[in-house]
């Protein structure tokens, strides 16, 4: 019994034809973490007792006639979701012991639908990050070549569905983190509009961009998972009163006549060329598929990096205030007043990048630069939306590359602060705008995963998850899947 | 020349609702610590607030009490600080777009006459948690049950020149919010908290001096005495070519001196920003009149109406529209006894002494409002005396409800049967024909002193309970 590359929709009818049942499936995608894990890093709790009794009641279900899609399907979860009585660390020393007493409200969805959550997966500290290189629990390797990251902040996530320890990881994006990970790895992301998703119960890093998402081997599958994800939460004000449509019910619309939109910026010297080729090759094959191919311009997309590294430590640095050493989470020894003991925790439990964005946003808070900073940044911001908008009113979606190089290599000291931060430039844009997007498997550059990008308009997540599902029929970019032998102990 | 005192106000009004303005746990007062907290309260991470639509619909009832613009649009931010007691290292309170703009407050003074008081603002915010340092030895506790409770905070223009002004805005703004029903207005439960902003400068100069803020003075007594405390210290260091420092702070009541508590002004930078978590609090008109037409009638509309429909004087008007159990049980007193001054000089004389002898409120007292209109009315309709009535009234205090029941059980009734009377007169004058003599023949003057033996007398012989005016009327009759 061995399905490691398996989506969630042909588990769901092994399952369904009683081939499998979900013990077996948890069981081996338990032994399958226990093997590939050490090397991997992705998954940082495994919660065996849970997943198997989740797995169990599953079965019963099922027995006893349940039939919902997702019945007893394992996943894991970006451990920035609170999950109750089970570790929730965002990867950070600061909440390394951090058991919450609730779920998040995804955390919460998933179950009720039935699917079994087997733990948490790595990430960057507080989902400050593109590498996944800035983990409390260390750094991830890419499923395709272990001298690589996974990218980030979703990268256990990534690389947990890339190599096949499950069908589906939660993660989340608030400038790039689902999308950017996910080609990176080979597989497809789907950050949702925000509001799509509560995000209540989701460890907040700048709240006004977060947005939790599936991450799996296709949109297809994507589209299961966000019928239960999504919907209105009376706990998050934030979450959009909006009806939720089947997802799963569009997917097989032709494309024959949509307009894609390719933004010239995003073609631009950021670009590396293969990546570039690529991209510009599973354009060709939407055009193929019908589509109708126009050329348009987001002329501030070279600012929304500079925004959003104003507008996100902001939001962070006040989200990241609680973490005090007062009620919980880490504490320094012996602190001698009350100064030592905030000073000291906080030193000692935030990693440096963290550290780094809480200092950014304290500063362009603060009297003397919030004109010329925050307030500044938010007119770009809605600068840039209203550019998004004004382009999304002429085509049906924007394409191009959802991350411009491919995986790069672990602990690279010749990669600066700033080229990290760019690796979102084409990510980003959606998250100022709030819209939804989805980067999906479109090819491979010397051995390596690339993604394409597809922008919708607001709550226009059915036709994204549609056309890529139309182009994952054609393609099967998607399927490829990274050789792991070598790991086999 | 003089110095004069310049203040300006900051009043955090504890909100009157069920639950926390951000959260679904209980407000109430007094409960063991922490147990009324989730957890948002306690800041865990992931948590989000959810706004309670309570605390906006009070606090635009304020803003409509103070004639106040209400915001159609206001916002939340966060106010960032660190302190043990605030759990998530920010406030959200309204900084850039308070619920309640500019209003007007008429205060009623003591001389009758009326302090109009510029609101500057009034927004909405969540209170902290408290630090409580004697529960574990050598520790300090937190205890975070406050924290998330909805306040309201009121602030004024400087536009008080004399303690008596502010003592008189918050007793008159602590009339308002009892009245409209959106605060209990407990000082001493921390329900109505005042910051008093104080700057003196020479009579006639239109510039303010440098300003200090006098923080948290819970009761009525400590805020003059502070004032006073703080405007002499102002005064001497100014007189001596000193400056004031601008800072916070504290009046200690055992001392009778100020302290400083820390330079914030100078030294803090709140980094206030918009609160992404929680959605803009968009008001529209209808919400606005629904809730106008819903409103009490307000202090200074029933003291218009106590003194041109019912008669009373503005110092009466003013001391029973002070508060509303006070207002309350007149108005109920005098649909009871259709008498409304003799009403008020009941309640403003004796029931006013005898509360405040017993150190009771109006509402915690047996005397009800029917039965004090019903002792008014039988005042008024000679069946008691005024001395009886003292009477009756001890038995309303001593918790007896029926006015009539008391007077038949202590055998009150004066006797205003005229025949009877008229027995005890003729006896009278038949017993005492020395006196009757004496008096015809007295001038008009004389008469009414020598009147005063027979009444005396009718008095005596009647045990008490003769109709004083008509025992006089017949006497005269009879004498004359």
């Amino acid at each position: 019994m061995t399905v490691p590359f398996e989506t969630i929709s042909s588990l769901a009818k092994q399952l369904d034809a009683g081939h499998v049942s979900s013990r077996e499936l948890v069981e081996d995608a338990i032994a399958r973490t226990e093997r590939l894990n050490p090397e991997l890093n992705a998954v940082i709790a495994l919660d065996k007792p849970g997943a198997l009794a989740a797995a169990e009641k599953a079965d019963k279900a099922r027995a006893d006639g349940a039939t919902s899609p997702l019945l007893g399907v394992p996943m894991l979860h970006k451990d920035i979701f609170c999950t109750r009585d089970v570790q929730t660390s965002c990867a950070s020393k600061m909440l390394a012991d951090f058991v919450p007493p609730y779920d998040a409200t995804v955390v919460k969805n998933l179950d009720d639908a039935g699917m079994v959550s087997l733990g948490k997966c790595n990430m960057d500290e507080f989902a400050m990050g593109s590498s996944n290189e800035t983990s409390f629990f260390g750094a991830v390797k890419n499923p395709w070549d272990f001298n690589r990251v996974p990218g980030g902040s979703s990268g256990g996530s990534a690389a947990a569905v890339a190599a096949g320890l499950a069908p589906l990881a939660t993660g989340t994006d608030t400038g790039g983190s689902i999308r950017q990970p996910a080609a990176l790895c080979g597989i497809t992301g789907l950050k949702p509009t925000y509001g799509r998703v509560s995000r209540y119960g989701m460890i907040a890093f700048a709240s006004s961009m977060d947005q939790a998402g599936p991450m799996a081997r296709t949109a297809e599958d994507c589209a299961l998972v966000l019928n239960a994800m999504a919907g209105h939460d009376p706990l998050d004000s934030t979450c959009a009163d909006i009806s939720v449509p089947d997802y799963s019910a569009g997917l097989e619309q032709s494309i024959e006549g949509l307009r894609v939109g390719i933004p010239k910026e995003f073609f631009s010297s950021h670009l590396n060329d293969g990546v570039a080729a690529t991209v510009s090759a599973a354009i060709k094959e939407l055009e193929a598929d019908g589509a109708v191919i126009v050329d348009v311009s987001l002329p501030s997309t070279d600012l929304g990096v500079s925004t959003y590294y104003v507008i996100a430590p902001a939001e962070a640095s006040a989200n990241l205030s609680r973490y005090d050493g007062v009620r919980y989470g880490y504490r320094c020894d012996s602190p001698s007043d009350l100064q030592d003991l905030y000073l000291r925790s906080r030193t000692e439990g935030f990693g440096k990048e963290v550290k780094r964005r809480i200092l950014i946003g304290t500063f362009t808070l603060s009297a003397a630069s919030y004109d010329q900073y925050f307030m500044k940044a938010q007119q770009v911001r809605r600068l840039i939306a209203e550019e998004y908008q004004s382009v999304l009113k002429d085509v049906d979606v924007i394409a191009g590359p959802s991350a411009p190089n491919t995986a790069f290599i672990l602990n690279d000291d010749s990669k600066s602060i700033t080229d990290m931060y760019m690796e979102d430039v084409f990510t980003i844009g959606a998250n100022l705008a709030g819209l939804p997007a989805i980067s999906i498997p479109a090819g491979l550059v010397d051995g390596l995963p690339v993604g394409m990008q597809l922008i919708g308009s607001r709550f226009g997540e059915a036709q994204l998850l549609n056309i890529a599902h139309q182009f994952q029929r054609r393609t099967d970019w998607h399927s490829l899947s990274p050789n792991l032998e070598g790991l086999t102990r | 020349m003089k110095w004069e005192k310049v203040m300006g106000l900051e009043v955090h009004l504890q909100l009157s609702t069920q639950s926390k303005i951000f959260s679904s746990s209980a407000t109430a007062f007094g409960a063991d610590a922490n147990t009324q907290t989730n957890p948002l309260d306690v800041g865990l991470p992931g948590t989000l607030p959810v706004l309670n639509h309570a605390a906006v619909s009070q606090a635009i009832v304020f803003g409509l009490g103070v004639s106040a613009e209400i915001g159609k649009v206001s916002r939340f931010d966060r106010k960032n600080y660190f302190y043990p007691d605030l759990p998530k290292g920010y406030q959200i309170s309204q900084f850039f777009e308070p619920i309640v703009k500019e209003g007007v407050f008429e205060v009623p003074l003591e001389d009758g006459s009326i302090f109009p008081v510029r609101i500057l603002r009034a927004h909405l915010e969540e209170d902290a948690g408290k630090s409580v340092h004697d529960a574990i030895p050598g520790h300090t506790g937190i205890d975070l049950n406050r924290a998330g409770t909805p306040l309201l905070e009121v602030v004024t223009e400087p536009d008080f020149r004399t303690a008596e002004q502010v003592v008189a805005y918050l007793k008159a703004l602590h009339a308002l919010v009892t009245y409209l029903g959106i605060s209990d207005g407990n000082m001493s439960e921390g329900s109505m908290r005042c910051d008093v902003n104080l700057s003196l400068h020479l009579e006639g100069e239109t510039e303010y001096g440098t300003r200090t803020e006098l923080k948290n003075i819970n009761s009525f007594r400590f805020i003059e005495r502070a004032i006073h405390v703080e405007a002499e210290r102002q005064q001497d260091l100014l007189e001596s070519g000193q400056s004031v420092v601008q800072e916070t702070r504290l009046f200690d009541p055992d001392n009778d001196e100020t302290r400083s508590m820390r330079s914030k002004e100078v030294a803090n930078d709140y980094r206030y920003f918009p609160d992404p978590d929680l959605l803009p609090i968009v008001i529209d008109d209808a919400t606005i009149e629904r809730i106008r037409d819903a409103l009490p009638e307000l202090p200074a509309v029933k003291r218009g109406r106590y003194t041109t429909e019912l008669g009373l004087s503005q110092y009466d008007a003013n001391l029973l529209t002070q508060d509303r159990a006070t207002a309350e049980f007149f108005e109920a007193c005098c649909a009871a006894s259709k008498n409304p001054k003799a009403t008020a000089n009941w309640i403003l004389g004796d029931l006013s002494a005898a509360l405040n002898k017993e150190g009771l409120t109006i509402g915690g007292c047996e005397v009800t409002p029917e039965g004090l209109g019903s002792l008014i009315s039988r005042i008024d309709d000679g069946t008691l005396s005024s001395k009886m009535a003292k009477t009756v009234f001890e038995g309303l205090w001593a918790g007896e409800p029926d006015v009539d029941r008391i007077i038949e059980d202590r055998g009150l009734k004066q006797v205003s049967d005229s025949g009877a009377l008229e027995t005890i007169v003729d006896e009278l004058i038949a017993n005492n024909p020395a006196q009757v003599d004496q008096y015809r023949a007295a001038d008009e003057g004389k008469q009414k002193k020598l009147i005063g033996f027979f009444v005396g007398q009718a008095m005596k012989a009647s045990q008490g309970q003769a109709n004083p005016q008509m025992l006089n009327q017949l006497l005269k009759q009879k004498l004359g």
